[in-house]
């Protein structure tokens, strides 16, 4: 069954530009999968990072700066992944092994994404040059080549076929992300958000293991961080700003957290919205976001998704638990006790 | 030696601005334990107070001291009553709420003030130090900064409510069994923190023009400031306020400005790793 939705899915998606432009599903699509990097790493082993956006952003730059200088996508497209990637690794055994979580987790991850949009937005000059690449400041970097047919560097990609490597980045990312649940890593990961201390005891290296999916969920977000970069065709600070952080937070948080397709479909859903209200309206876009965030934290918490699938369950009367996490959703927003 | 006078009182400013910015989200994370996100926020509402004061012929003084604490400590107190009080206990979730609400805040500013700059003309005028002209209003934020906290002080240490208060931080099941409310004590809490940030907003206005979204720019300084100070609020931000206002200032006048904040964000990192507990975690313990 679960399978069947999924290939309803897929065949939508490949379908999807019989009846429809490709250039909003594409930017659809990348926010999707940067939510879905973070709804992993949230939902399942419990990991909030106020700062996802740092990764996203590393991909996008890195991926720019190295299209630049090699003038051929494949690289480039692979390195996107493997700064996000190796940066991750060091922040977060920084982290983790510093017994930092929560709050104080969050503030670090954000002081990161801080820093690295107050670097890239100072670094207007002549001084600031990677190879060929200028990093124009609060400018950015334009004009570089988009995805190309590798090792065909004047097949380049753009319109439909950019879409069917978002489609086919989001599912392969889907897949990765069901098969590491479906491993004993993932159970793990869902056993640490539940019960660090226990998990711990039995014996399991919990600074590790986060660090670990700390690092793949960042690769999916430079992933991620480079397609938009090929969507934009133009690189900013803005992909480190504070409202690129919050916005993925939102998306997550309104999908639902612990599945992984809520997050999907509230980067899509919340995407599609914004795409529609625009930069400049009568009523202001991040005050319909706002009372979006609040309503959820106070009337959902749970997040859309998972209530319905609740509903769902309850409604059919067919009380199918799912072994592992269908019962713990409930404590995530209250894992935190109030006084130390 | 001029020269050094100048960096000594940039110092002291940034110290000053530090300390001012952080008090209210000290205040209500330090006894709630929540991260009030939407702080910027308040801090803008206070700015945007005071200039809409100053713009209805309301004496400048009387409206960044008074109309904008009080304005924005209501503001306060509804958000409280609304929001935060449903979410007591659940840290994340209220980081999430307030985020959303500083959203929202920056809608509704931009919905009636219009997206562009708006300022207010300083009142006190400049000096000469030696060579240099130095802004006159930096002196005027030292003092309200230095006074803000000699009252802070001394209401969380002489006052039957700064007892309960510090109480309140300390153990919240034990104040509520000698009678108190936490919930109650939380209310106060918060408008008392809400009205710390319009006060901040409304000094530091004339600085600097405002825009909806310029509550961006204390958040995060806030936030690393508080969140390093630790749970103690007077001892925990002044401690964290000196080390991060200190580094920014020397680095800025050795390098860059945009280095010296760079420097300020990687001290806050190094600092975490080092005291997960924060400054007051480590070295002081007695509450306020």
């Amino acid at each position: 069954m679960r399978w069947g939705w999924f290939l309803l899915a897929t065949a939508i998606l490949v379908l999807l530009p019989l009846v429809t432009d490709t250039l909003t599903p594409t930017i659809l699509l990348i926010w999707a999968l940067f939510a879905l990097s973070l709804g992993m790493m949230w939902g399942y082993a419990g990991l909030l990072s106020f700062g996802h956006a740092a990764y996203f952003g590393l991909g996008a730059y890195t991926y720019a700066i190295a299209v630049v200088n090699i003038g051929e996508s494949t690289v480039p497209l692979l390195l996107a992944m493997l700064v996000p990637t190796i940066f991750a690794a060091v922040v977060g055994a920084m982290m983790f092994y510093g017994r930092i979580s929560d709050v104080y987790m969050g503030v670090i991850t954000l002081v990161v994404t801080l820093i690295l949009f107050k670097f890239m937005s100072a670094t207007a000059g002549d001084a600031y040059v990677i190879g060929k690449a200028r990093l124009g400041g609060f400018n950015g970097i334009p004009g570089f080549q988009t995805l190309n047919v590798p090792g065909y560097p004047e097949i380049s990609l753009f319109g439909v076929p950019t879409y069917y490597v978002c489609v086919a980045s989001l599912l392969i990312c889907y897949l990765i992300c069901r098969w590491i649940l479906a491993r004993s890593f993932g159970r793990v990961l869902v056993g640490i958000r539940e019960n660090e201390a226990r998990c711990e005891l039995m014996g399991y290296n919990v600074p590790a293991l986060k660090t670990a999916i700390f690092t793949v969920c960042a690769a999916m977000a430079g992933l991620a961080g480079c397609l938009f970069a090929n969507w934009a065709e133009i690189v900013t600070p803005r992909v480190f700003s504070l409202g690129q952080a919050a916005e993925v937070l939102i998306w997550v948080i309104v999908g639902g957290l612990g599945t992984l397709v809520g997050p999907i479909l509230g980067a899509m859903a919340l995407g599609y919205v914004k795409l529609l209200l625009g930069e400049q309206t009568v009523i202001d876009n991040s005050l319909i976001l706002g009372a979006l965030l609040i309503i959820v934290v106070l009337g959902i918490p749970r997040g859309v998704v998972p209530s319905l699938q609740r509903l769902w369950s309850a409604g059919s009367r067919r009380a199918r638990r799912r072994p592992g996490d269908s019962g713990s959703r409930r404590t995530l927003g209250a894992s935190v006790r109030e006084r130390p | 030696m001029d020269y050094a006078g100048v960096v000594c009182l940039e110092i002291l400013y940034m110290i000053a601005f530090l300390a001012l910015t952080s008090a209210g989200l000290a205040i209500v994370f330090g006894m709630m334990r929540v991260i009030n996100l939407a702080h910027g926020e308040f801090v803008m509402l206070g700015g945007y107070t005071t200039i809409a004061c100053y713009n209805n012929g309301i004496n400048i003084y009387f409206a960044m001291l008074v109309v904008a604490p009080v304005v924005v400590g209501l503001v306060g107190l509804i958000v409280e009553r609304t929001i935060i009080r449903f979410l007591y206990g659940r840290m994340i979730d209220t980081m999430l709420a307030t985020w959303g609400l500083s959203l929202l805040l920056i809608g509704l500013v931009t919905l009636i003030f219009g997206n562009t700059a708006v300022s207010v003309p300083a009142p006190v005028s400049g000096y000469q130090l030696g060579e240099y002209q130095m802004g006159g209003y930096n002196l005027f934020i030292i003092l309200i900064t230095v006074a803000l906290t000699l009252v802070m002080w001394a209401v969380l240490r002489f006052t039957r409510a700064g007892l309960i208060a510090r109480g309140a931080m300390q153990g919240p099941d034990v104040v509520s069994s000698l009678g108190y409310d936490p919930r109650k004590i939380y209310m106060y809490t918060f408008t008392a923190g809400a009205a710390l940030s319009g006060l901040a907003g409304g000094v530091l206005a004339p600085l600097t023009g405002l825009l909806p979204s310029s509550g961006g720019a204390y958040i995060a300084k806030a936030f690393i400031t508080v969140i390093t100070g630790g749970a103690a609020v007077v001892s925990g931000t002044l401690s964290s306020a000196v080390v991060f206002g200190t580094v920014n200032q020397l680095v800025s006048f050795a390098a860059h400005p945009v280095i010296g904040e760079l420097a300020m964000l990687a001290l806050a990192i190094i600092l975490l790793r080092l005291m997960p507990k924060g400054i007051t975690g480590r070295f002081f313990r007695d509450g306020t």
